[in-house]
């Protein structure tokens, strides 16, 4: 497919771009496998988080768990990549036609053409504990434990790579909660310098005690489910999830949903907290916005990383508000899904690409009073409109920031 | 795709920087062979440098001495971190922690735990809020950094300080993943051409593309490159030490090859 790199920008800021667009995506979450379960629960406003029942957890929280995976192993031909994160990317692959629509591409661009990047914080981490607690006398780990295709970090992304029959450039992105959202910013930048055709993109992190335990020795695991941007907002509720989509170039016309910009930022202030004033998360918005040529007052909806943590939410307004000020409708959707950490990215990129296609934007479910220091516009129901370009959030542990819009190109 | 080195650095078993390094490599002076390298994390405030691991510290001193040698200022080069196994004694801390019965994962293991760490705590200590982008790909660890930082000086129009680092496991998972040594290096690739040291033309090629790259008549250095996956580096920085044009071909995923033809086009002096 030849396409034509079609211009953005204003001014000097003028920059050619390969427009991508997003010709299939797909999720699975605490709301149901596939888009029309997380669209169903947004319209209905069906939670999907439960009290605390994974494994033997013994944590006093709510969670958003994705329900079959201890019991849906991965295909045989890939056994030894069995393990809950890759299982939970199988759903996903599996869901809305997705490996249908990777198959069509390959025969379209070649194998080889194909990159996959995927986002993880913690892959399948979940292995490498339970077999600490299996270690024999002599302090070993069991004969069974597989490290390089269970738990290290690119193990998912040569699972998604094997399962889709894909022999592209690959590496798996690991930047905390900002993962699933940077990998769009590396698959861009793969193809527009050529290296590639298309890409797969996603994330996919699953539940697992070092962060169920490591955020809750932080204090931020909320007992309740968890309220973003409210003034009682206590904290974090986990989930899981896996989220896929698949990038080609397009010449930005029809409807088609396309990534319109990225900016990607450092706080340099902290390697847990965030910089009280969203010093970088501003500045990742302000870069989106600019390699978009969009104004603030273009974006109809922001989907705010919104972890319900109280420095989070007031960091992420303060930057919110100094770039949009008070007009802009916003939301946090962890109230839904969870925080679903190196899938947070990918999640609310499928989630920003319903509310395009259904005039959607979601409510902040479970809030009930807004935090009355904040001035960005949190929704507190749903709202039907036109929805023409959406901006989401991500943002990480290390200071990792990332803002990605999306709309239709023209 | 063309990419420009404006600076190198590595830290390795019997070399602490680049110059040992490059003199065992143009000069056949000898590394010795009981010295490991001990990062300190320099560029660190000593809060952050108390908190910081062996990884962090490795990741932090390779590229701070890339960025000194290239004359640039953090605040004016995104960042690329690849390694493949990451914080090696964080995640084995917290698997132990958690095997316990109070479970208990210290605030310093957990946010140490994130891949990002390194990044991190380099962005804090040399305050600067351009992206970083850290990613993991096993053995091909090397050939994808490459690939993301050459893409990025093509496309983002900023120099990009690459580091690519690993450290070894403690027992019992070092039984899994059997890395023996520490080993971190650094490039500042640039799109610009303008007082660089060589110019890296990168191609991925496919399945008929030739073996990777070994380090022939040096069986030290190849026996390091096996065992670490930040070592795949080790030709690529032996044709940056010679001079001239060198092929280099790094493994890329299973059924993918990374081409680097190497021109160095400055003599680098010491």
């Amino acid at each position: 497919m030849k396409t034509l790199p079609f211009q953005r920008g204003k001014g000097d800021r003028t920059v050619f771009v390969q427009a991508l667009a997003l010709t299939r995506y797909t999720v699975v979450n605490a709301l149901g496998r596939g888009v029309a379960a997380t669209l169903e629960a947004l319209q209905s406003r069906r939670s999907g988080l439960r009290p605390c029942d994974f494994m033997d957890a013994a944590l006093d929280t709510w969670i958003g768990r994705v329900d079959g995976l201890e019991i849906e192993p991965v295909v045989a031909r890939l056994g030894e990549y069995d393990c809950r994160n890759n299982r939970l990317a199988q759903l996903g692959l599996a869901a809305d036609g997705f490996d249908a629509a990777v198959a069509a591409a390959r025969a379209r661009y070649g194998a080889h053409r194909i990159a996959v990047i995927i986002g993880t914080s913690t892959s399948g981490i979940l292995e490498t504990e339970l077999a600490y607690r299996a270690r024999d006398a002599a302090g070993k780990l069991p004969p069974a434990f597989r490290y390089r295709t269970a738990h290290e970090n690119y193990s998912v992304t040569d699972f998604v790579r094997r399962t889709l029959q894909l022999q592209g450039p690959a590496f798996t992105v690991s930047t905390a909660c900002s993962s699933s959202a940077k990998v769009f910013a590396s698959a861009s930048r793969l193809i527009e310098s050529g290296l590639c055709d298309a890409a797969v993109v996603g994330g996919v992190d699953s539940l697992c005690f070092t962060t169920m335990y490591g955020f809750s020795s932080l204090e931020i695991v909320s007992r309740q489910p968890c309220r973003p941007a409210d003034a009682e907002r206590n904290g974090i509720s986990m989930g899981e999830a896996a989220g896929f989509a698949l990038l080609e170039k397009t010449d930005g016309r029809g409807d088609a949903i396309c990534l319109l910009g990225y900016g990607e930022s450092s706080d340099a202030y902290h390697m847990s907290s965030p910089h009280p004033e969203g010093a970088g998360a501003r500045l990742a918005m302000s870069q989106a916005l600019q390699r978009s040529g969009l104004d603030a007052a273009d974006i109809d909806y922001i989907n705010l990383h919104g972890t319900a943590t109280r420095a989070n939410d007031s960091a992420e307004n303060m930057a919110v508000a100094a770039l949009f000020g008070g007009r802009t409708p916003c939301s946090s959707t962890k109230g839904w899904t969870g925080h679903t950490l190196g899938a947070a990215g990918i999640t609310e990129v499928v989630i920003a690409c319903l509310c395009l296609r259904e005039g959607l934007l979601p409510a902040s479910l479970n809030t009930v009073t807004v935090d009355p220091s904040f001035t960005m516009n949190v929704l507190l129901e749903n709202r039907r409109q036109p929805v023409k370009r959406v901006l989401s959030n991500s943002f990480g542990f290390g200071g990792s920031n990332a803002a990605l819009i999306l709309g239709v190109a023209r | 795709m063309n990419v420009h080195v404006k600076s190198i650095a590595a830290c390795g078993p019997g070399f602490a920087d680049w110059e040992t390094l490059r003199g065992h490599f143009t000069a056949a002076a000898p590394l010795p062979a009981d010295f490991a390298p001990k990062p300190q994390g320099a560029l660190l405030p000593a809060v952050e440098r108390r908190r910081a691991s062996l990884t962090v510290r490795l990741a932090v001193d390779v590229a701070q001495a890339a960025l000194q040698q290239s004359g640039l200022k953090a605040q004016d080069v995104a960042l690329v971190f690849a390694s493949s196994n990451g914080d090696t004694n964080t995640i084995h801390n917290i698997c132990t922690a958690l095997a316990t019965p109070e479970r208990f994962v210290s605030p310093t293991n957990f946010h140490n735990s994130v891949h990002n760490a390194a990044a991190g705590y380099w962005s804090i200590g040399a305050a600067s809020m351009q992206p970083s982008t850290c990613l993991s790909a096993r053995e091909y660890s090397v050939a994808a950094g490459l690939i993301e930082a050459a893409a990025q000086c093509a496309t983002e129009n900023l120099p990009v300080l690459l580091a690519i680092f690993d450290t070894p496991f403690p027992e019992p998972l070092h039984a899994a993943m059997p890395t023996r040594h520490v080993f971190g290096m650094a490039l500042v690739l640039d799109a610009k051409p303008e007082g660089s040291l060589a110019r890296l033309s990168l191609t991925v090629e496919s399945a008929a593309a030739p073996n990777a790259t070994r380090m022939v008549n040096d069986e030290n250095l190849e026996n390091l490159r096996l065992d670490s996956p930040a070592a795949r580096s080790l030709p690529l920085l032996a044709a940056l030490a010679a001079g001239g044009a060198t092929e280099v071909t790094l493994d890329y995923a299973d059924d993918l090859k990374l081409k680097v033809e190497c021109h160095v086009v400055m003599t680098q002096t010491d």
